[in-house]
């Protein structure tokens, strides 16, 4: 278990440190990243946030949140809660995501949970289940 | 309430209008509960006799809901013996809605058809022999469905869906409707701003391009396509579009020097979220029809929705978004569909700047309430259609209507 703790620290420090670079090379060519909601997936129903079937994708979100899209300056800060096993290669953890506005405010800005499979030291697939179905604001930085 | 308006054209809009709680109470009464078809929900959320939906009608909760002959019926979600909530789920299927409190029952229809302990218990207590239950029923709203799409009224002075719509209104319900629809799932997104200054984003064909920059770095849409703004006789309704690849790179390159100097150089590693399967006669790969007050249909090449505007107090609103496919798509389409909905929702690649600038109206205005926005781009004076999109005159259609409903009409103000 100890290298996917240190695998989901990295995770929220890479994205609270603005280092989405960093957080993209966490990820496998042939990787999956979807956040849902809990909402959708209690109703059986396939709809999307985000999703990147491929890191190609995650590279071309990051590139056009530093070049392209606008949004709400902020810091993020994950807290993400202890891991259970779900299998060879799958865990799954709750997580609590704050952001901080320029003027140091801070607010709750989702919960939920992620599921993840590894493959290696790198995440296969990534599925955020957030409670929070209602965004605040607005949904760039990923969760 | 009086709204001092500086120019008779709604060219200039007061700040306070979207502060105001009075300004805001009198919206719920005169337009949403006032001569308006409000959109509910799709019919194929419904599909099943004595199934249930939850919605709002500006912040009236309101229960859409299907009795056992298949008979669309909405109504006010407030229990005729205290308020309280009679349904607090999203949805559902029951032959009879009971409230929690004192499990008063109600009908499909939103009939009341009983309560415990009506006659009492040994003869004891209970109601009035004279209660009559008909006559405290919730509130209900006339339905209409248009191809699957459910709009209500509270009002008996609304005039029939397809006249409230008009002509291109009910064209481009059956455009997106033209055949059976399955629900892919919801988003929400909590701005907080007044509903209005959605209201007016949607209107506003002069932002598209420049906040939403992945509009035109990517060439999903561009000011240099062709497309334009129409509008119902009213101005009430609008719809912004365009027509896939009908400019050139070198025009959207001299139009857009200053603003995306990136537009030449700039490349997805994976496009297949920009791809356009052409799937309408008439070849628009951007369409945007939103009808007064609450309702907007969106495709964005292959990803099609409907969003709903939830007011929630006078700074803050929810913007609903229900994506669907047809019921026709093979997987491989729905797959495209749910990769498209990259571009749209809360963190959609064009849609989440909106987010951000309706918070940040919100935030400025609050201290310049008695000054007003400047809503010249694309002339003063009458509203009317356009075939380019250099213009923002449908939020002052807007606005005429508006206060045409609340009673505030600008001296000689244009319809």
């Amino acid at each position: 278990m100890s290298p996917w703790y240190d695998l989901m620290a990295e995770y929220g420090m890479a994205l609270d440190e603005d280092r989405l670079e960093d957080w993209v090379e966490l990820f496998a060519e042939d990787c999956d990243y979807r956040v849902v909601t809990r909402e959708n997936v209690e109703q059986e129903l396939p709809n999307v946030l985000i999703w990147c079937d491929n890191k190609n994708m995650l590279r071309d979100r990051v590139e056009s949140y530093r070049q392209v899209n606008l949004y709400n300056p902020h810091y993020d800060r994950h807290v993400i809660g202890p891991l259970r096993k779900l299998g060879e290669n799958a865990f799954e953890a709750s997580y609590s995501l704050f952001q901080t506005d320029l003027e140091g405010v801070s607010r709750l800005f989702s919960v939920g949970r992620y599921r993840v499979e590894v493959t290696g030291k790198q995440i296969k697939t990534m599925l955020v289940i957030a409670d929070t179905g209602a965004i605040p604001s607005l949904l760039a930085t990923p969760i | 309430m009086k709204v001092d308006w500086p120019r008779n054209d709604y060219s200039r809009v007061p700040f306070h209008l979207h502060h105001d709680p009075e300004v805001y109470e009198l919206e719920m009464e005169r337009i949403f509960r006032g001569p308006t078809w409000n959109y509910l929900c799709l019919e194929a959320e419904l599909p099943k006799p004595h199934d249930f939906r939850t919605t709002w009608v500006g912040d009236t909760p309101v229960i859409v809901s299907r009795d056992k002959q298949g008979k669309l019926h909405a109504f006010v979600n407030r229990c005729s013996h205290r308020g309280a909530m009679i349904v607090r789920e999203l949805k559902g299927n029951a032959e009879r809605l009971v409230c929690l409190y004192h499990r008063w029952c109600y009908s499909n229809a939103g009939e009341l058809t009983g309560l415990p302990f009506r006659q009492g218990l040994k003869g004891e207590g209970g109601m009035p022999k004279d209660f009559d239950m008909r006559a405290v029923g919730p509130t209900k709203l006339k339905v209409e469905s248009l191809n699957g799409v459910i709009f209500g009224t509270f009002s008996d002075q609304t005039e029939p869906l397809d006249q409230y719509l008009g002509e291109f209104g009910t064209g481009m319900v059956k455009r997106f409707f033209h055949k059976p629809v399955k629900v892919l799932g919801y988003s929400r997104q909590r701005i907080a701003g007044n509903w209005k200054l959605y209201a007016e984003n949607l209107r506003d064909t002069y932002h598209a391009s420049l906040l939403h920059e992945f509009f035109v770095t990517y060439g999903v849409d561009r000011a240099t396509q062709k497309g334009g703004v129409k509008m119902d006789e009213r101005h009430r309704h609008n719809m912004n579009h365009a027509y896939a690849a009908s400019d050139s790179q070198e025009d959207a390159l001299a139009a857009y020097a200053d603003t995306a100097a990136r537009l030449d150089r700039m490349r997805l590693r994976d496009s297949k979220l920009l791809q356009f399967k052409n799937e309408y006669a008439d070849g628009m790969n951007l369409a945007a029809p939103v009808f007064f007050p609450n309702a907007l249909l969106i495709q964005i090449n292959n990803t099609i929705g409907t969003r709903q505007i939830r007011p929630k107090g006078v700074d803050e609103h929810e913007v609903f978004q229900t994506l669907f496919c047809y019921e026709d798509d093979d997987e491989a389409m729905v797959r495209h569909r749910l990769i498209s909905a990259n571009l749209v929702g809360p963190a959609g690649f064009v849609s989440m700047e909106d987010g951000e600038a309706i918070e940040v109206v919100q935030k400025a205005t609050r201290s310049g309430q008695h000054t007003h926005a400047v809503i010249e781009m694309g002339g003063r004076g009458a509203v009317k259609d356009e075939t380019h999109r250099v213009t923002e005159s449908p939020i002052r259609g807007f606005w005429s209507y508006w206060a045409e409903l609340m009673g505030v009409e600008a001296p000689n103000g244009i319809r």
